[in-house]
């Protein structure tokens, strides 16, 4: 009964907004599947696993053999989705009774079967199994199955199916291929952990705290010190005999997207660092790294026009020495020397930051206004490196946000706990025409009663609707906080905000006194050269 | 039949009314007041107020009058229980169960030799709380067309409540809402639910409630019922609440604990429209015959002609006459406003 499980999996997936339900449902698929098809399966989520045995105009013409071509034109016009409408209209042939596959079996067959072959197998499978586990079948034969679970959500399930924590889990993981099953039997408490040898695996980042005002007063300044926190992503680069990887701050395995840094690192270590884009030295707004962000592959042009390279922070492996007990004074010591021994191409190291009181540091963080720079970062001088969160040895004091007066425009439902409320937010600034221009989206920032008075205020005041999206009347400031304002030919205003939130509601300012474009344009630092 | 036995088209006539039994002198399911009507079912693009003379089924009048209020389902009423013929101004008029919902039955009529049979809403899979659907040849059949596309076939109902109750065990925390109308899906709902093995009390919206009650003075045992309205939170964790699709996702859901938002429709089928509606447990069960019961139905009633009322009568015309069959679409106004032979819109 695997493929039809899989295939309710499956759609439970889809549909499911919520995280903790669908950490649910894989712990459950987890503990009711046998192995090997629960590896299986959790590998096809991830995209660990994809085939490529079936091109959608194969599955095309096996249903075009077998339907009127009036009718599948008119279901497939209903129905707009070529793989959905062969898994609804497949009419299985009369007299079949053979069980469905099981997800081995489904792999194995498409690894051994010659590919003249492949059609009748796949039309065989087709015939045993229901409408949704049809869908399920095409999707994962023609590698069409996104389904938004990620690596590191399969983790954290993982761990909280197995009561093992999840940092344990990232140690091993990408030493272990699909379909898992020593990891499945650990997990259950019948065998060692496995041991990734050499292979290039992901060890859980160290993560900071944001610094609050009474923390700030019980610092020490000499215990402490400072550096930049880069406006990029956190990355891992671990290379060795056993091969490079580069991973993101989740642990996903990001080095298909960056091969310039994959070819940069001619070494045995692990390191901890930013990713950014910089042009001659100078680094690029967040919005020029998003351009490569999620592609599995990248054109030269790509790597040309948006080059990336990594600030680094840490180390945390030289050669097999693991260096995460030391001291952080005595790992950047390592790590400068490594670095100027080793001197990687793309990668230089993120300077460290003097000062001599918490005054003349707060003065540095206020004065530091490019747009690369989110704040500072302080770390404990003899803190050693930690998986996780571990409060008091790494603070982040993000510089003080920059605010808008804006103009709520759209609103939008929410998901999970919020689907019932208008939650999500698109406002505006006025144009020199006079003309509002949306300048970005929040979802985050209002207490319980806001969103209350919020959702209320919307529904009476919609002007239109286009699908689950209300226009408003133009009749709500909110006062926007945000990290950045960075040039984005993406957004009808070409600005694009970092980080906004609803600070505020201006329940007293007229809509006609909130900011204009100009005042928004004004804020807008480390104006790129135009490309 | 006769040679001469004239032509169903010859005296039934599509009217601004709605279909007309000209010999007869009654509508079937009028869109407007009229003098005669006979009805179908109680959905109320079948069943509107105002007529001064109705005949349906026992079952069917009770739920108009209590949809409309004494009075108003008729100035007279005649229930005309299934497969007694009576005669109506030489036109002899009997009804067939349909298979839709309580009360629902086909109207078969014949004058002079000559037999057609209008379906209304009908089904053919097993419902609880409906008489089953009865086969009766004639010369033309009218049928409805709402789900007469190949892609819906709808699965066996048993496993979309079996579903349902494996969602239920997963999340016992939750209060799972089942988006569904409150005419005969409700009730057919709970009926299975109950033959599962459900025997918690199930609550309902205030919508729901009226018409649950009409059932159970009907006959038809729905066990305990409760409104989830008055519910404390606490007593809606692991509960099921069934109340009507628009409100499964408002602000009404929000008395709810943490809600599993599922909906029961034959439209949930297509898994890209039910996506839309921000539906989290889309459940397949359908009121009205799908694409197989379609085919079977017009081959089982021998007719040579079908007529095909509100739905897809492109897809259903085609594949009658692939099958010899002469299909004619019947364009009437103003059907498909209740249940779900209306195809619910994004939300």
């Amino acid at each position: 009964m695997s493929l039809p499980a899989f295939a309710e999996l499956l759609e439970r997936l889809v549909f499911t907004p919520g995280r903790n339900a669908k950490l649910a449902l894989l712990g459950q698929w987890f503990a009711q599947q046998p192995d090997p098809d629960r590896g299986i399966g959790l590998a096809a989520l991830t995209g660990e696993l994809t085939f490529t045995a079936a091109k959608p105009a194969m599955i095309r013409e096996l249903v075009a053999s077998r339907t009127d071509p009036e009718l599948w034109r008119l279901s497939y016009d209903y129905v707009g989705d070529l793989a959905e409408t062969v898994a609804l209209i497949w009419q299985p042939r009369a007299g079949v009774n053979a069980p469905p596959p099981t997800l081995a079996e489904v792999v194995e067959a498409l690894e051994t079967t010659p590919k003249a072959e492949i059609p009748a197998l796949i039309a065989g499978w087709l015939d045993t199994l229901d409408a949704g586990a049809r869908l399920a079948l095409i999707k994962l034969v023609t590698g069409g199955l996104r389904v938004g679970v990620s690596a590191r959500l399969a983790r954290v399930a993982l761990a909280e199916w197995s009561s093992q924590a999840v940092e344990e889990i990232e140690e091993v993981w990408h030493g272990v291929a699909q379909p898992y099953t020593p990891l499945f039997r650990w997990l259950e408490g019948q065998g060692a952990p496995p041991d990734p040898r050499d292979a290039p695996i992901f060890r859980p980042l160290m993560l900071a705290h944001p610094l609050e005002e009474a923390d700030l007063a019980a610092l020490r300044p000499g215990e402490w010190r400072a550096e930049w926190k880069w406006d990029g992503i956190r990355v891992q680069l671990t290379a060795g005999p056993g091969g490079k990887r580069l991973f993101s701050r989740g642990g996903e395995d990001i080095s298909a997207a960056f091969p310039e840094i994959i070819a940069a690192m001619d070494f045995h270590a692990v390191l901890d660092g930013e990713l950014l884009v910089a042009r001659d030295g100078a680094v690029a707004p967040f919005a020029d790294l998003q351009q490569r962000l999620n592609r599995k592959t990248v054109t030269a042009k790509m790597q040309r026009d948006h080059p990336a390279v990594v600030r680094l922070y840490d180390q945390l492996f030289e050669a097999q020495e693991d260096l995460r007990a030391l001291p952080f004074d005595a790992r950047r010591a390592r790590l400068e020397a490594w670095h100027a021994r080793t001197a990687p191409p793309r990668m230089d190291l993120s300077a460290l930051v003097p000062f001599d009181s918490i005054d003349t540091l707060a003065g540095i963080r206020d004065g530091a206004r490019a747009a690369s720079i989110e704040g500072l970062m302080l770390k404990r001088a003899d803190a050693p490196y930690v998986a996780g969160r571990v409060k008091g040895l790494w603070w982040k004091w993000k510089r003080d946000p920059l605010t808008v007066d804006a103009v709520l425009m759209y609103a939008q439902r929410g998901h999970g706990k919020r689907s019932s409320f208008y939650s999500d937010y698109t406002f505006g600034v006025w144009r020199e025409d006079g003309e509002l221009v949306p300048i970005g989206k929040a979802y985050s920032g209002y207490t319980d009663e806001e969103l209350g008075w919020l959702d209320r205020w919307i529904r009476n005041n919609t002007i239109n609707r286009f699908g689950p999206v209300r226009e408003v009347e133009r009749g709500i400031v909110f006062e926007v906080a945000f990290d950045a304002a960075q040039l984005s030919s993406r957004h009808k205003s070409g600005v694009a905000l970092r980080f906004p939130r609803i600070a505020r509601i201006r329940r007293d300012k007229p809509v006609e006194e909130a900011d204009n474009l100009a005042t928004v344009m004004a804020l807008v630092e480390n104006r790129p050269a135009a490309d | 039949m006769a040679g001469i036995a004239p032509h169903p088209q010859d005296w039934l006539r599509v009217t601004p009314a709605g279909l007309l039994c000209e010999p007869g002198g009654f509508f079937i399911d009028p869109t407007r007041a009229v003098d005669r009507a006979v009805i179908s079912h109680g959905h109320s693009d079948h069943a509107r107020p105002g007529h001064r003379h109705v005949l349906a089924t026992r079952d069917t009048l009770a739920i108009m009058t209590a949809r409309m209020g004494e009075g108003r389902a008729g100035a007279t009423q005649q229930a005309l229980p299934f497969g007694d013929p009576v005669t109506i101004n030489g036109v002899r008029v009997w009804l067939r169960p349909a298979g839709h919902v309580l009360g629902s039955a086909q109207i078969c009529m014949e004058w002079q030799g000559s037999r057609a049979v209008v379906s209304g809403d009908y089904k053919r899979s097993p419902d609880p709380t409906a008489a089953g659907f009865e086969v009766e040849p004639c010369d033309v059949f009218v049928t409805e067309a709402t789900f007469a596309l190949p892609v819906f076939r709808h699965p066996p109902a048993e496993a979309e409540i079996a579903r349902l109750l494996r969602s239920v065990a997963l999340f016992p925390e939750r209060t799972h809402v089942v988006g569904c109308y409150s005419l005969g899906k409700c009730q057919r709902l709970i009926a299975m639910l109950r033959q599962a093995g459900w025997d918690r009390p199930i609550h309902l919206h205030g919508a729901h409630v009226a018409l649950c009650r009409v059932y159970e003075e009907l006959g038809i045992r729905l066990g305990e019922l409760r409104t989830a309205t008055v519910a404390k939170k606490e007593e809606l964790q692991g509960a099921i609440v069934l109340a009507p699709p628009a409100a499964v996702a408002d602000r009404w859901a929000r008395r709810l604990a943490e809600p599993v938002v599922a909906v029961a429709s034959g439209w949930m089928r297509v898994r890209q429209r039910a996506r839309q509606g921000g539906v989290e447990l889309p459940l397949v069960i359908s009121d009205h015959a799908d694409w197989d019961e379609l085919l079977a139905t017009a081959e089982q009633v021998e007719a040579p002609e079908i007529w095909v009322t509100h739905g897809r009568e492109d897809a259903l015309i085609h594949a009658l006459s692939l099958r010899g069959i002469r299909g004619r679409a019947l364009h009437l106004v103003g059907r498909g406003e209740e249940d779900e032979a209306e195809e619910p819109a994004a939300t």
